[in-house]
């Protein structure tokens, strides 16, 4: 899978397969296309070549099947909905179109606000919460959409120590219940407590494989790899296409 | 003065009432009634009507405008329309049709406004600008063109040219049966739609990726949304304007958002508050024929904007400045009754016991200053909660055996605070006043039982704890 942004690659030849059942982070450093990784890989911008397919077919058809966390910032919070109406919208795609949230699919949403311990916020304005409560709410959408697979794009970013626990606590049971999150994580030093795998990314994929153990490629030399300070071959070269106007 | 001067004066004096007069004639109220009631005339009761079902369906559509952020779109759209109508115009003369009928003008207008909405999408996909940038520049160059090409139709001289103008300001007073009905079936449809849409437009709004992501079809829903706002924008044409149409679309719902947190009933009370606009303002220009009655429409929206800005309960300014000033004086009473209590400790060594001796005013001045004014709210509250009361001509102040209780609370609470910040937070103990301040007045019982706990098992003491610096000056209200 190929990304490019104004003719600019911002992914390169991104080949991947996640394992299953597990919890999966992504680390590398600023602009190293990790956001980019999670939103090709869900359709949300368009890929210059590639495919990615869930569960041996492609998303289109698996959409069923994935839930997503965006970035908390992404979205205005000053916007009239309440805590439980964000949450119904995990079930979306289940009502489908032109019904009105049924009570049965109130109760799931108003299940999942339980899950992040958010059951008494359920009819806040969504502004009179804090970070790290916006940042539940968000989670209590995806667990609404009961998917087997999750994207979150920094769900630990700006949150409190209690929520951060909280959110954790929830990646592992979902990995219990047999589900695979794939997280694009910032904290190098919560990398091994939180996660089983973690994908390096910086353009490209640097290493990918387990944290720990003997095939560990949470290494120093990797990231070392990954972090690098001068310009790799790889951006320079991305750059000289910008330039050019050359296109993939 | 010289003779001349004064007759200038005096010319303009009445010159200028005259045209306050024919403006504004004196109306009566029945003939007031009888508009409002719909009952001055056929003509009058259609455009009223008209008028309303139109504020309707653009405060509808318009609450998911602003949501989604497209507000403005509608700006460029209506701008967008003139060269259409100019064109439409010219294509029908010279086809050897009536150049001035209406539909015909308004589908000119139509293709002109999403040629120029297209053209604003097109400049945000393949350039770095943004949209304010882009809707800028369509809007002015699509309405330079539109008033190159309305010269260019007077100066042929030909025909029914008169009234092409018209759509530039609007003109409600020559709206149709024909033109409110149209008008009412779009209001019908949009309320429809939004009842039917809502869940996919608020997805849509609020997160648009999430949208996506889920399968939803973002750019048709968008597509849908922009038709609506369209279609609204071409029928309110005749009626408003088209200066004027974009304030139908984002004044309603902009004042709706100050009285709810829940976009359906946002939507709601927008068209809500369109609808009254429209009505109101139609009613008025029905009163003041001179007068456009599209701008009045508008003022009408902006007077109900002001109304909701001011007034509204939870987001309105005066309800903020209210709560702000309750919140002060609260403050305000907490300070004085904790100023009384350590004056009482500072004339004893025993803990203070009901009932308490008078505090001298001014020493309860020595070590809280507040604006006069709050000290006579304070003292008006005080003396309603039955806490203290003034004696001795107003140089001292007793607090009742409830009031005794309820200083010691705070002050107790104050201290605890205070210990708390000096031995968990490391602040140091002559700044520790301050930042217990601007805490202690929102303590809530959970709060307070979590400090005892965390400052070793305190118990139920009666009384506070002593200070941890010494009592003085520093409480500013």
């Amino acid at each position: 899978m190929t990304v490019a942004y104004h003719r600019r690659p911002v992914l390169w030849d991104i080949d991947y397969d996640a394992p299953d059942r597990s919890l999966i982070a992504i680390v590398g450093p600023n602009g190293a296309g990790k956001s980019t990784f999670i939103k090709a890989c869900l359709g949300l911008v368009p890929k210059a070549s590639g495919t990615v397919e869930i569960y041996g077919r492609p998303y289109r058809e698996q959409r069923r099947l994935v839930g997503y966390v965006p970035q908390r910032e992404s979205v205005d919070w000053d916007f009239p909905v309440s805590a439980l109406d964000v949450v119904a919208m995990g079930r979306y795609a289940k009502i489908g179109w032109f019904r009105p949230v049924s009570r049965a699919h109130k109760a799931a949403a108003l299940d999942a606000l339980a899950q992040v311990g958010m059951a008494d916020f359920a009819h806040r304005q969504i502004n009179q919460l804090s970070g790290g409560q916006q940042q539940r709410v968000f989670l209590a959408r995806a667990l609404a959409q009961e998917a087997k697979i999750y994207f979150m794009d920094e769900p630990f970013a700006g949150v409190d120590a209690a929520t951060e626990a909280a959110i954790v606590a929830i990646l592992r049971r979902l990995r219990d219940e047999g589900r695979t999150v794939i997280c694009v994580h910032h904290d190098l030093q919560t990398v091994p407590d939180y996660f089983d795998h973690v994908l390096l990314l910086n353009t490209r994929v640097v290493a990918a494989g387990p944290v720990s153990g003997p095939n560990s490629v949470f290494t120093r030399d990797n990231l070392q790899k990954t972090y690098g300070g001068r310009l790799t071959l790889l951006e320079e070269a991305a750059q000289a296409m910008a330039k050019a106007g050359t296109s993939l | 003065m010289t003779g001349a001067g004064c007759w200038a004066a005096a010319t303009s004096g009445q010159w200028t009432s005259s045209i306050a007069h024919s403006l504004f004639p004196p109306a009566s109220f029945s003939e007031l009634l009888r508009i409002l009631t719909l009952r001055s005339g056929y003509n009058a009761a259609v455009v009223i009507l008209g008028a309303t079902l139109l504020g309707l369906a653009a405060g509808v559509i318009g609450a998911f405008a602003l949501l989604r952020k497209r507000a403005l779109m509608g700006d460029a759209l209506a701008h967008a329309t003139l060269p259409g109508i100019a064109a439409a115009f010219l294509a029908a003369t010279a086809l050897g049709g009536q150049g001035r009928s209406l539909p015909v003008l308004l589908v000119g207008a139509a293709i002109t406004g999403v040629l120029g909405i297209l053209a604003v999408h097109a400049i945000v996909r393949h350039t770095r600008l943004k949209e304010d940038a882009a809707i800028g520049v369509v809007l002015s160059v699509f309405f330079g063109l539109g008033v190159v090409l309305l010269s260019y139709i007077q100066s042929l001289q030909q025909g029914n040219v008169g009234g092409l103008s018209t759509f530039i300001y609007g003109q409600t007073a020559a709206m149709s049966r024909a033109d409110a009905l149209l008008i009412g079936s779009v209001a019908a449809a949009s309320v429809v739609l939004a009842l039917l849409l809502m869940k996919e437009f608020r997805v849509v709004c609020f997160d648009d990726r999430f949208a996506a992501a889920i399968g939803l079809p973002v750019g048709l829903i968008d597509l849908l949304m922009m038709t609506l706002v369209v279609i609204v924008t071409v029928i309110g044409l005749q009626a408003v304007g088209l200066i004027l149409i974009v304030a139908m679309l984002i004044i309603p719902p902009a004042a709706a958002r100050f009285w709810t947190e829940r976009m359906a009933r946002m939507t709601l009370a927008s068209g809500g508050i369109g609808a009254l606009s429209g009505y109101l303002g139609a009613s008025a220009s029905a009163l003041l024929p001179r007068l456009p009655a599209g701008s009045v429409i508008v003022l009408t929206a902006g007077a109900l904007f002001l109304l909701s800005m001011l007034l509204a309960p939870s987001r309105g300014v005066l309800t903020a400045a209210l709560r702000s000033a309750r919140l002060r004086l609260h403050v305000a009473l907490e300070h004085t009754l904790r100023g009384a209590y350590e004056t009482l400790e500072s004339q004893s060594p025993a803990p203070p016991s009901a009932p308490p001796p008078p505090v001298p005013l001014s020493a309860i001045h020595a070590v809280t200053t507040m604006h006069p004014l709050l000290w006579l709210l304070t003292k008006l509250s005080l003396r309603r909660r039955g806490l203290a009361a003034l004696a001795d001509a107003g140089a001292t102040l007793r607090l009742t055996p409830r009031g005794l209780a309820e200083a010691a609370r705070l002050t107790r609470n104050h201290r605890l605070w205070e210990e708390y910040l000096v031995t968990h937070a490391d602040i140091a103990p002559s700044h520790v006043d301050r930042s217990a301040d601007l805490v202690e007045h929102i303590l809530s019982p959970d709060l307070v039982a979590d400090l005892e706990r965390s400052l070793r098992a305190r118990g139920e003491l009666p009384t506070p704890p002593p200070s941890v610096h010494p009592i003085g000056k520093g409480l500013r209200t």
